[in-house]
């Protein structure tokens, strides 16, 4: 079966002007404002990682008509279903029918700050030397994968230059499927606009991307 | 009003409420399974509601300004820069400060989702998180800034950055002329949210804004 990503918008047409709105409120509903926190809490009893979050919404067949929050809250009861912390029916009878499973952890309210600015940094200590160095050109892989990755469609197959060596970070694409952290080199990949839209690119831009070891061949 | 208006405005309250109620049941639930304890929820929107936003991001900036070792210390380690103003975690672990100069003009985008520097910048406007930025800021930046009113040089470059990792990137926009003698305080107050983002600039506001 094959990982449609509806999230993956870079580059993508038709979608008209950016609407901004003056003023523009954090949350136009309450509930909305508690979708966050629910996402977050929930998040912090390490019943899934964020990377699962992220491919958890973007998964969701009707990605496109949803609202931001519809989105969040979506993802949110298709992770906890998915891990039989919850059933469909418990959620529409808004009542508890089947045995609570035990999580590695709650978020007291006493706690929250701390844990908020904590926060959860992804390097992991430098295993052995990086690939690529600063100034080296770089192929980024062209194949589709069935996964969640983070390297965008636009920029798929594409030449860039390596800019900047971030450490070792905790590996997306392996750690939304649950196959564990498998940190690797992340770079900061520099393209030519034109590289990525030929002559339709600004001329003089730079579009950077942050792109895993594995995401990269020498070009 | 129409009938048509009358079935749109229906639609919009019974949306509404039907997404507040699948809220509370799931509230409820989680609650009574003690998957979370409620207090949390309330301490996590207060959080962004009044303690973390874009106030954070307008003090470092303006610090940046006045002292240049602690501009030079952004450059290097803007994660430990910025943290030492005491901003730091969740969606800002590994923070890079980014420059606008006369010869370059920097922007952010999460293309594939709404990553966003919430430590220093609250979290994320509409427009940001939707589809027209997320597709057109990589692809035409110049187009997309005329939208939001700013038009730069021909001859200043764009830079976009895709946030596609847990990098996250801060703009520090050019400071306005005409603000020597500005302390810090007064300096911060010029820097938008926008200008933080790469969708806006630091200005002096004229009498009429």
């Amino acid at each position: 079966m094959s990982y449609v990503n509806h999230a993956d918008l870079g580059g993508r047409e038709g979608f008209g002007r950016v609407f901004a709105e003056t003023d523009e409120v954090l949350w136009h509903a309450a509930w909305e404002a508690r979708a966050l926190a629910l996402s977050l809490a929930m998040g912090a009893t390490g019943a899934w990682n964020i990377d699962m979050s992220r491919s958890a919404r973007e998964t969701l067949p009707d990605y496109a008509q949803l609202s931001y929050y519809q989105i969040w809250l979506a993802a949110l009861c298709k992770l906890m279903i998915e891990r039989g912390l919850v059933t469909e029916a418990e959620l529409a009878a808004a009542r508890v029918q089947v045995e609570p499973r035990p999580l590695p952890r709650m978020l007291r309210a006493s706690e929250v700050s701390a844990v908020l600015a904590k926060g959860s940094p992804t390097t992991r200590p430098v295993a052995g030397r990086a690939r690529f160095e600063i100034g080296d050109r770089v192929r980024t892989r062209a194949n589709h994968v069935d996964h969640h990755t983070r390297l965008p469609s636009y920029a798929a197959g594409r030449v860039g230059t390596i800019e900047r060596l971030h450490g070792m970070h905790v590996f997306a694409d392996t750690h939304a499927r649950g196959l564990g952290e498998q940190p690797q080199w992340l770079y900061t990949v520099a393209f030519d606009g034109r590289e990525l839209w030929a002559e339709a690119a600004e001329p003089g831009s730079t579009v950077s991307i942050d792109a895993w070891d594995d995401y990269l061949e020498p070009a | 009003m129409s009938h048509d208006e009358h079935s749109d405005h229906d639609h919009d309250h019974s949306e509404l409420s039907e997404m507040e109620l699948r809220v509370r049941a799931l509230e409820t639930v989680l609650d009574q399974k003690n998957y979370i304890d409620p207090d949390a929820l309330d301490v996590i929107v207060d959080t962004y509601q009044t303690k973390i936003g874009p106030r954070n991001g307008a003090r470092v900036v303006a610090k940046a300004w006045v002292d240049p070792t602690f501009r030079d210390w952004l450059r290097h380690d803007a994660t430990a820069a910025i943290a030492s103003l005491g901003y730091s975690g969740r969606q800002g672990e590994h923070m890079i400060a980014l420059m606008n100069s006369p010869q370059e003009h920097h922007m952010v985008v999460c293309t594939l989702c709404s990553c966003y520097p919430w430590p220093v910048l609250g979290l994320p406007p509409i427009w940001y998180k939707s589809a027209p930025y997320r597709s057109r800021a990589v692809k035409d930046p110049r187009s997309v800034l005329a939208e939001f009113g700013v038009s730069l040089p021909e001859t200043t470059r764009i830079r976009i950055w895709d946030s596609t990792a847990e990098v996250r990137y801060l703009v520090v926009p050019m400071r306005p002329a005409g603000t020597e003698g500005f302390g810090e305080d007064q300096l911060a107050t010029l820097v938008t949210r926008d200008s933080m983002i790469g969708t806006g600039l630091a200005a002096v506001r004229g009498p009429s804004s």
